[in-house]
């Protein structure tokens, strides 16, 4: 008797096992699913248009042919000066809450603060941006545009900053204070040494975060349909570029477009790959 | 009813605190004391984890903490070269003096402090660098060598270690990559290299194997000669081997203090007696 019940109910979990499942199959097959069909229409769509072209000319008037060398140039510039503007102030707070403030109220306060700004919009940024920057200047500017995208970067660096530095077990700290070194020695000889990777990492993943950023530069940076190098001047950037043809009615604008993409895709990919790598590496060690 | 008798005793002792029991029948006169703790206390915030302790630690001796777990051995060792301050919300008062000066002081350097007073921890915490720079990073710090003075420097270190001749050959290879064995006489070996006065050890050997630990107790046993060396330990039997002084802490309070071969062969309190007898701990 109890075999046979027993047998009825391991039935019955079995059944309810592969209904959940199947459940569970369906929903990562969907999801998967356009994720796939998002990086395909892109490489289909992107590589059609990608020729020497595109990287050696400017951005041609509607009908005519051209590049993206001047967004190209001007998503670099931006995206370089915004994580070097971003990434010291990101590396010295983080710094600050893991081995000076760890036990301070002001860490914690700033830790709030800068998981608000991990989170905010980032149209809100370029707004800010615009007030603070654009405004007073009286022109868009490649500069603000940097300044948007380092605040984009600052928290992110922060955070990682932070996160990885706690990792570092205290016994190390300890050890080395054992030996007489003072404490700027043992985060900058020790502490940054044992989270080195983490760190770089969480640059790499602000590098791909901003990268692809549209909205705070088209209220800082605007877009330049010239070769321009002028951080005073507006300056074109990939997204804001992919933004203004993909919108056009032209068809040879909307192939560049889908280029643009694919080179901002390409690069953010090769960007998480580098990161998993380093973090990988990291663990082994 | 032994027992009974030696618990209630525990408790009364704990509660009050009865005068440390010193032997005074071994002459310690001529021995010059290289640290003198006098009325220490100590807190992690509110609690009081180190109750009214005075204590002579021997130069050129090696002297044992022992006692069982929680009752304040280690937190003992954190004070003599001031770890605890890292942290907040640790405080200790009282006296220590090392040489004379006043280790409790706010004015203390510490980081000159911990460069005379080294110390090895209970899990080997080699730096994430060369093995070469894990003993040469700590030495560059506090002296001006040439780089044929600071290889020197490394190997002998290496050598009063008992490590020289196992890494040789793989100076550069990272610190990591040696065995829990290793990598504790790596520890040794860098806290030697900065050339300390004391040297503080916090259970060096409780994360290491039988062989390992052998070797670790010799080299303990060889730095006396050059060093004031005090350790903690949970191993009764390593602390009768390897030190001259036992100190037999319990609840935070010294219970007893004397050379080894006594305080193992006939302990003046019964909490001592049981203890190192295996009753408890």
């Amino acid at each position: 008797m109890a075999a046979t019940a027993d047998r009825r109910l391991y039935a019955r979990r079995r059944r309810r096992n592969g209904v959940m499942m199947g459940c569970a199959y369906a929903a990562t097959l969907f999801g998967i699913g356009w994720l796939v069909l998002i990086l395909g229409v892109l490489l289909w769509e992107g590589f059609n248009g990608v020729s020497l072209q595109v990287f050696t000319e400017m951005t041609p008037p509607p009908g005519g042919a051209g590049g993206l060398l001047n967004p190209i140039m001007g998503s670099l510039i931006l995206t370089a000066l915004g994580v070097a503007i971003g990434t010291p102030i990101g590396i010295f707070a983080g710094t600050y809450m893991a081995e000076y403030g760890r036990y301070e109220h002001l860490t914690s306060v700033v830790r709030f603060i800068n998981d608000i700004l991990l989170s905010a919009p980032s149209i809100v940024i370029g707004l800010f941006i615009y007030e603070v920057m654009v405004a007073p200047m009286g022109h868009f500017s490649g500069l603000a545009g940097a300044v948007a995208l380092a605040v984009i970067v600052i928290p992110v660096v922060v955070r990682t900053t932070e996160d990885m530095l706690i990792l570092v077990p205290n016994a190390l700290r300890e050890a080395a204070a054992a030996l007489g070194l003072p404490r700027a020695y043992i985060v900058r000889r020790i502490a940054y040494r044992a989270a080195r990777a983490g760190i770089i990492t969480g640059v790499l993943l602000a590098i791909a975060r901003i990268s692809g950023e549209t909205a705070p530069l088209l209220f800082t940076a605007l877009n330049n349909q010239f070769w321009s190098t002028d951080l005073r001047a507006p300056m074109a950037s990939l997204p804001a570029v992919i933004f203004q043809f993909a919108l056009s009615p032209y068809a040879d604008w909307q192939r560049l477009a889908w280029t643009g993409a694919l080179i901002i895709t390409g690069t953010v990919l090769a960007l998480s790959i580098i990161a998993r790598a380093l973090t990988a590496s990291r663990k082994a060690s | 009813m032994k027992i009974a008798a030696a618990n209630a005793s525990m408790r009364s002792a704990a509660s009050t605190s009865v005068p440390v029991a010193v032997h005074a029948a071994v002459d310690t006169k001529g021995l010059p004391e290289k640290v003198s703790i006098r009325n220490l206390d100590f807190f992690y915030g509110a609690s009081k984890a180190l109750k009214n302790i005075t204590l002579p630690l021997y130069g050129n001796k090696a002297t044992a903490f022992i006692g069982p777990s929680g009752c304040g051995k280690s937190t003992l060792l954190r004070v003599l070269n001031r770890m605890y301050d890292l942290y907040p919300n640790q405080r200790a008062t009282g006296e220590v003096s090392f040489d004379g000066e006043d280790v409790l002081s706010p004015k203390q350097d510490l980081n000159l402090l911990r460069s005379r007073i080294g110390m090895v921890f209970q899990k080997p915490t080699p730096f994430p660098m060369s093995i070469y720079e894990n003993i040469a990073f700590g030495v560059r710090l506090y002296e001006k060598l040439s780089r044929s003075e600071l290889s020197s420097r490394v190997e002998s270190a290496l050598r009063r270690a008992a490590l020289w001749d196992e890494v040789k050959d793989k100076l550069s290879a990272n610190g990591l990559s040696l065995s829990g064995g290793q990598q504790q006489r790596l520890c040794i070996a860098r806290t030697v290299a900065v050339k300390p006065e004391v040297i503080l050890f916090d259970e060096p050997c409780s994360a290491l194997d039988p062989i390992s630990t052998a070797k670790i107790e010799e080299l303990i046993d060889e730095l006396k000669r050059d060093y004031t060396i005090v350790i903690v330990t949970h191993n009764m039997q390593q602390a009768a081997r390897v030190s001259d002084f036992t100190a037999f802490m319990y609840l935070g309070s010294l219970v007893e203090f004397g050379p080894t071969q006594v305080i193992f062969t006939s302990p003046k309190d019964q909490r001592t007696q049981d203890y190192i007898t295996g009753r408890f701990g």
